[in-house]
């Protein structure tokens, strides 16, 4: 569905990364949740920063218990639970946002509870036919997600696992073999939250897993200002931002356009 | 001093797992902190020095191994089965969660790690991490839901006493699962200098399978007791399920047991249809398969798998999942689940103090209320054996708001 109906899920992924890698930059994929602060508020917002250059999406699914997520992000989520969100309205937010003409890649991001209730098979069909290029599952590890890899693979969607400054090198290779759209490499061991400063030995932890993964990196947790989106090309394939993008959207789809468009801006060459 | 064996058995695998329950369902992060935890776990119980402190403490400590008590007078107003209280409610502490958290401490130590973070739902769980810390020397930070603090208050000062951070949680339902929502974030954010002392048989592997060994002492105990005092096994075990802790430690020593019946009992709240309760088994509209804090077993969800918000009148009960090993003794229909409401509990509560002279805590009520409905129906001779998994003087307050006796 991404490219306009010309390819989709992992393919639309790798044309994502070939596309930042010709221009000598890092892919920039915004996180905003489906209902914050309203469910129209929400689609205006991912469409300004479709708008504003954003080469993907992780369009989170809210749920009740976002244990890997920090105050912000638990807050936006809980208020989009308060207005109804569900993950069929999240996988209509995708069909909508197609309809708007956001053609970019558009994960969706949910914690596994509401997608086995929704069914996995039931969920990997329909969010491939809402237009979805791939699934994030913050707490579902390789070793759990035999099944859940193969139902994607038979859906055409793109799967994601994680790598944490804690995960060894066996870890390493494990995840690499399990991806088929990128590495999701958590820059420091906590929840999502905005950081005044990335951490020190972040250079390193991504030399080392370079070494051993050739599937594309994208870097997330911390990263907020367009200066630490400026460091982010030549160290990472991509880089994700979430809560201070959900910070910016309390005001409106203008400020999230604005900042977005800031940090894609940051990595310009 | 007696050395009391701490069982390990085939269940669960290698991932984890009680047949379809169980495993391990959290961020990356934590996996690498988990197979660290699972490794020094199975090299701390294959230490004989390790299980000797251990035993130690148990004895000289806590006061293990507890008794069992013959309860003659309630035995004879139910007009039936002959009833056993195993007496968990006099361990320090007060409860059984001193047995999980001594041992969870020890391995903490033995591990170097120094900070210890730990969720508390009634405030035992709490009571017990601070405790085993103060002993130990770890530093001990507690969370705890707003809601539970409210209503928990003794408890709330007694962790302060003991030296530990109580950190108020103010997200989602204010109460226990809450609280593991933060410790978990908790552990996510330190992990390299922090233990993580979980509270009761839940959560991802190891802990299911590491805080039934802790607990297991309970029936290891009680199988002995009940033998050398009334000459038999029981005719059934009786434990009120939270997390599944001090049911699981009850029930590990009769499984091979095929005539005891093992039955635990869920908190049944304002009753089953409104939804306002804790009993993920009995109620087939909210409790089904799914994941929550790490493990795969039935959870309180509605149709979209949110998980809903749970009532019990006892803190400890008050949860939307149950450990996957229960879960799995349920399917395989080792162990029958039932509940008792919130009513049931008090007056069960008021009935043990009038006739035994103990006053237990309003978790361990909900099975002394089973065994109020269940004894009658029993022949003079048949035996059940009840944990008492604590006291209740952290639920006076609580009692006497809702029997209106205040003031
Ligand atoms: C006295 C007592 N019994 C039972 C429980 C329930 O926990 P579990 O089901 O893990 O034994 C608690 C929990 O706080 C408790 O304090």
């Amino acid at each position: 569905m991404a490219e306009m109906g010309q390819v989709f899920g992992i393919k639309a992924l790798a044309a994502m990364f070939d596309r930042a890698k010709q221009q000598r930059r890092a892919a920039f994929l915004p996180y905003f949740p489906v209902g914050y602060p309203t469910y129209e508020a929400s689609l205006d917002a991912i469409q300004a920063m479709a708008e504003a250059g954003a080469d993907g999406f992780e369009i989170g699914v809210p749920f009740s218990d976002p244990l890997a997520d920090g105050p912000t992000i638990q807050a936006a989520t809980q208020v989009a639970l308060e207005n109804g969100i569900t993950v069929g309205k999240c996988l209509d937010a995708v069909q909508a946002l197609r309809r708007r003409g956001v053609i970019q890649p558009m994960l969706l991001m949910s914690y596994l509870n509401p997608l086995l209730a929704y069914g996995p098979e039931r969920f990997a069909a329909d969010a491939r036919a809402a237009g979805a290029d791939g699934v994030i599952v913050p707490d579902l590890p390789p070793e759990e997600a035999e099944a859940w890899s193969e139902i994607c693979r038979g859906a055409g969607l793109a799967t994601v696992f994680f790598l944490a400054p804690t995960s060894d090198s066996r870890r390493v290779e494990l995840v690499n073999r399990h991806v088929t759209g990128f590495i999701y490499v958590v820059s420091l061991t906590g929840v999502t939250g905005a950081r005044a400063e990335l951490p020190p030995d972040l250079t390193g932890f991504i030399t080392r897993v370079r070494a051993l993964a050739d599937k594309p990196l994208v870097l997330g947790f911390g990263i907020s200002t367009p200066e630490q989106a400026r460091t982010m090309n030549g160290l990472v394939d991509g880089f994700i931002v979430g809560s201070a993008l959900v910070k910016a959207g309390k005001d409106g789809a203008g400020p999230v356009g604005a900042l977005a468009a800031r940090l894609r801006e940051a990595v310009h060459v | 001093m007696t050395y009391i064996q701490t069982s390990t058995t085939p269940v669960p695998d290698e991932r984890g797992y009680f047949g379809e329950f169980g495993g391990r369902f959290v961020p990356e992060t934590l996996i690498p902190a988990l197979d660290e935890l699972t490794a020094a776990y199975h090299a701390a119980m294959a230490d004989p020095a390790f299980r000797q402190d251990l035993a130690q403490l148990q004895a000289t400590y806590t006061g293990r191994p507890t008794p069992i008590s013959y309860a003659k007078r309630l035995s004879e107003h139910l007009g039936g089965a002959q009833i056993y209280l195993k007496r968990e409610d006099l361990a320090h502490t007060g409860a059984h969660k001193i047995n999980n958290a001594l041992g969870q401490a020890l391995l903490a130590r033995r591990m170097g790690k120094q900070r210890v973070v730990a969720e508390t739902g009634a405030g035992q769980h709490g009571v017990a991490s601070a405790t085993a810390s103060a002993l130990l020397g770890l530093e001990c930070h507690v969370y705890m839901g707003s809601v539970d603090i409210a209503r928990q208050q003794p408890n709330v000062f007694r962790m302060k006493l003991l030296g530990a951070e109580v950190i108020p949680v103010e997200s989602g339902s204010k109460t226990l699962k809450d609280a593991i929502n933060e410790a978990i974030r908790d552990w996510v954010t330190n992990v390299r200098d922090t233990f993580y002392l979980l509270g009761s048989a839940l959560g991802p592997h190891p802990y299911p399978m590491m805080v039934r060994d802790f607990q297991s002492v309970i029936g290891l105990e009680a199988r002995q007791q009940i033998v050398e005092m009334a000459g038999r096994l029981p005719d059934a075990c009786v434990a009120c399920v939270g997390g599944g802790s001090n049911a699981i430690g009850l029930f590990h020593a009769f499984r091979d047991d095929e005539n005891v019946d093992l039955i635990g009992v869920e908190a049944g709240g304002r009753g089953i249809e409104g939804g306002e309760h804790a009993a993920r088994f009995a109620d087939p509209n909210l409790g089904r398969p799914g994941v929550l804090h790490g493990t795969r077993s039935f959870v309180m969800q509605d149709a979209d798998g949110q998980i809903v918000n749970t009532h019990s009148v006892s803190a400890g009960l008050d949860y939307a999942s149950v450990g996957p090993e229960h879960s799995y003794l349920r399917a395989q229909e080792r162990a029958y689940y039932t509940y008792a409401t919130d009513e049931e509990a008090l007056a069960a509560f008021q009935t043990l103090c009038q006739l035994e002279g103990i006053i237990p805590a309003l978790e361990s009520s909900h099975a002394v209320a089973e065994v109020i409905k269940r004894a009658p129906g029993m022949p003079k001779d048949s035996i059940i054996l009840v944990n008492l998994s604590g006291r209740g003087d952290k639920d006076l307050d609580t009692v006497m708001r809702e029997l209106g006796l205040n003031g």
